[in-house]
């Protein structure tokens, strides 16, 4: 309310350009359209992520590779690029879908899963587990990783006050934590040398190793929190109006912030662990969606799930191009391409103030 | 609106200790909320009264004594089942970037909905009916950030009439509002009153709380001093005793209720 005035003061300029003046069913049927140009491009892209490689592929032999065990092209596709497209599209929808159930929840735009401590406690716990065991394969990393994020999360919770968390207690227990656990990450990297080897490849973010993890599970959970994370679109819509507001329409803060953070652990820990903290997808991703669809959460989630499935798997197709016969690490794409990006957005969205 | 059966059931606070953390702020508070009346809560600033109505609303648990909606604890009834009944506008609520107002009031329906029920012709209908009521229908496509203040407190109203709760309670409505906006807004709350539904606000301003209440509840130090009709309540005595300010008392010549005249008091000090 106290920005009232300045409101006034603005709405003149403001009429003009909007193009919410337009009937709320076109807004609805462009909505639905966008979703099927998203699944069109994710299939594209899919099927672009398993043509491209050291050894590029035509259609033919894509299709070959697929649906032939005897042909040339079967074990490539089915051992190394079939896991890597699906384990990167699953990845990238968990984290879009986890940076939006985040700023949802903590009403803060600038939030991402990383600020519930998924990132640095997964690395504090692949670390730990190196300087103590030594050097060890990918499936236990991703094991490791995951137990780090999910601990991370309980505890930036638990400091901001368990039931008494407020969206500013989780943002700052979430800082703090993150900065405790990268100081830790860094010293034991200084101490030991292998453990800054093992490390190297998971904390820039690749889906190089994806098709030794465990396929099934990961993909299993990753689905089961996106439908749960999905159907917190109505209460997320309460609680953007503020906790008293939401309380007053039925919805308890408390219940729905652990919901929520339990789904964004499992989305967000899932992904992490499998290709290393790639931070731009659950930032980005949930803004471009929210310019796009407006505020409405029940369009916010699914869309950041599909745009964050096909902006990493996009990243990933890119970083494999760029640089052939090397790759450069889909991580490092992301912040290479989602950093001025986002500085684009921000410029353009205060012009427009959407 | 004519939607909805618009009995309220009775809403009590009995014996309570109500506040923040281990600060009470009243203690052994016993309310109890007419049916059917437009009930103000009156009281100096940090006399507890935004707290009572935290607590009618059950955004703050009783840490002793209890609050009763339908004679049942209301802490025991599940929320949206409470907010069937009960609508709470609160002092500061958030519009997201870039809403237009009818996706708001729309917001409004959610403890009518579920998992498998969807958006529904009903739902429809009584977000055109809040918007009628509150008169910004025009405004539906509009963004709510492009609102003037008293538009957008129609808008909030609106929400929650959406609700189609027999009861209403609003922490301070009209704070932040110009006065055109303030009458304007009282007048609304004086209209659902007559359509039917139990209102219960917090303001501030003594006369206007004295023109559309027909219940005051005044408060001072988390206690309930003086309960009832302000015809009966509002009296230079109640005044000096609630607000400690000397003041004189005459009838409101519009409205024939009772008409706060602080003394001059401050001007004979200089």
């Amino acid at each position: 309310m106290s920005t009232a005035q300045s409101a006034r003061e603005q709405a003149p300029e403001l009429d003009a350009p909007r193009d919410g003046g337009s009937a709320p069913p076109s807004r609805t049927g462009r909505r639905i359209l966008g979703l099927l140009v998203l699944v069109a491009l994710m299939a594209a892209l899919a099927i672009l992520s398993v043509a491209v490689g050291s050894r590029a592929m035509d259609l033919g032999q894509v299709w070959e590779g697929l649906t032939d065990a005897g042909s040339e092209s079967y074990p490539v596709v089915t051992e190394l690029r079939l896991p890597r497209t699906v384990l990167g599209l699953a990845a990238g929808a968990a984290l879009g879908l986890a940076g939006a159930l985040m700023q949802a929840m903590t009403r803060n735009p600038l939030a991402d899963p990383g600020l519930l401590g998924v990132n640095t406690g997964a690395a504090a716990a692949v670390v730990t587990a190196s300087f103590f065991i030594g050097s060890f394969g990918f499936a236990q990393t991703i094991v490791f990783a995951f137990i780090g994020a999910a601990a991370a999360s309980v505890a930036v919770y638990l400091i901001a006050g368990a039931a008494g968390a407020t969206p500013a207690r989780l943002a700052l227990a979430g800082a703090a934590v993150t900065a405790a656990g990268y100081a830790y990450v860094s010293a034991v990297q200084l101490m030991d040398a292998a453990t800054l080897d093992q490390m190297r490849f998971w904390s820039v973010g690749s889906l190089v190793n994806a098709h030794v993890a465990p396929m099934l599970p990961v993909v299993l959970l990753i689905g089961i929190a996106a439908v749960g994370g999905v159907l917190l679109a109505r209460p997320l819509n309460a609680l953007a109006l503020g906790d008293a507001t939401a309380t007053g329409l039925g919805v308890d803060p408390r219940v729905l912030r652990v919901a929520g953070i339990v789904a964004i652990t499992v989305l967000a820990g899932t992904a992490t662990a499998v290709c290393g903290p790639i931070v731009f997808v659950g930032l980005v991703v949930p803004h471009v969606v929210r310019a796009f669809t407006g505020p409405d959460q029940n369009w916010v989630l699914p869309y950041s799930m599909l745009s964050g499935a096909v902006f990493l798997i996009a990243a990933d197709v890119l970083g494999r191009v760029i640089a052939r016969p090397a790759e450069v690490q889909v991580g490092i794409v992301c912040a290479v391409a989602g950093g001025p990006f986002f500085l684009y957005l921000v410029s353009r969205r205060k012009v427009a103030r959407l | 609106m004519t939607a909805g059966p618009l009995v309220a059931g009775p809403l009590e606070v009995r014996d309570a200790t109500i506040g923040y953390g281990r600060v009470a702020i009243s203690e052994g508070l016993s309310v109890n909320i007419p049916e059917g009346e437009f009930t103000v809560i009156l009281g100096p600033n940090a006399c507890g009264k935004s707290t009572l109505l935290k607590a009618l609303a059950r955004m703050l648990k009783p840490s002793a004594g209890s609050v009763l909606l339908d004679g049942k604890d209301i802490h025991s009834q599940p929320t949206r089942a409470v907010a069937r009944r009960l609508g709470l506008l609160p002092q500061s609520p958030i519009a997201p970037d870039g809403i237009t107002v009818a996706d708001l009031v729309a917001r409004g329906r959610y403890p009518h909905q579920g998992i498998l029920k969807q958006w529904s012709a009903e739902d429809e209908r009584v977000v055109a009916e809040a918007m009628a009521a509150t008169d910004i229908s025009e405004l539906a496509s509009r963004g709510v950030d492009e609102l003037s203040g008293g538009q957008r407190q129609r808008v909030w109203i609106a929400m929650v009439l959406a609700q189609q709760t027999p009861l209403l309670l609003l922490d301070e409505p009209t704070t932040f509002l110009d006065i055109t906006h303030q009458i304007e807004v009282l007048d609304l709350c004086a209209k659902l009153h007559h359509e039917g539904r139990t209102l219960v606000a917090v303001l501030h301003d003594l006369n206007q709380a004295a023109r559309y209440a027909t219940h005051l509840i005044a408060m001072r130090a988390g206690e309930v001093v003086a309960e009832g009709a302000p015809a009966d309540i509002v009296t230079a005595e109640t005044v000096k005793q609630v607000f400690d300010l000397p003041c004189r008392i005459i009838d409101d010549p519009e409205s024939g209720t009772p008409l706060v005249i602080p003394s001059a008091r401050a001007r004979d000090l200089v």
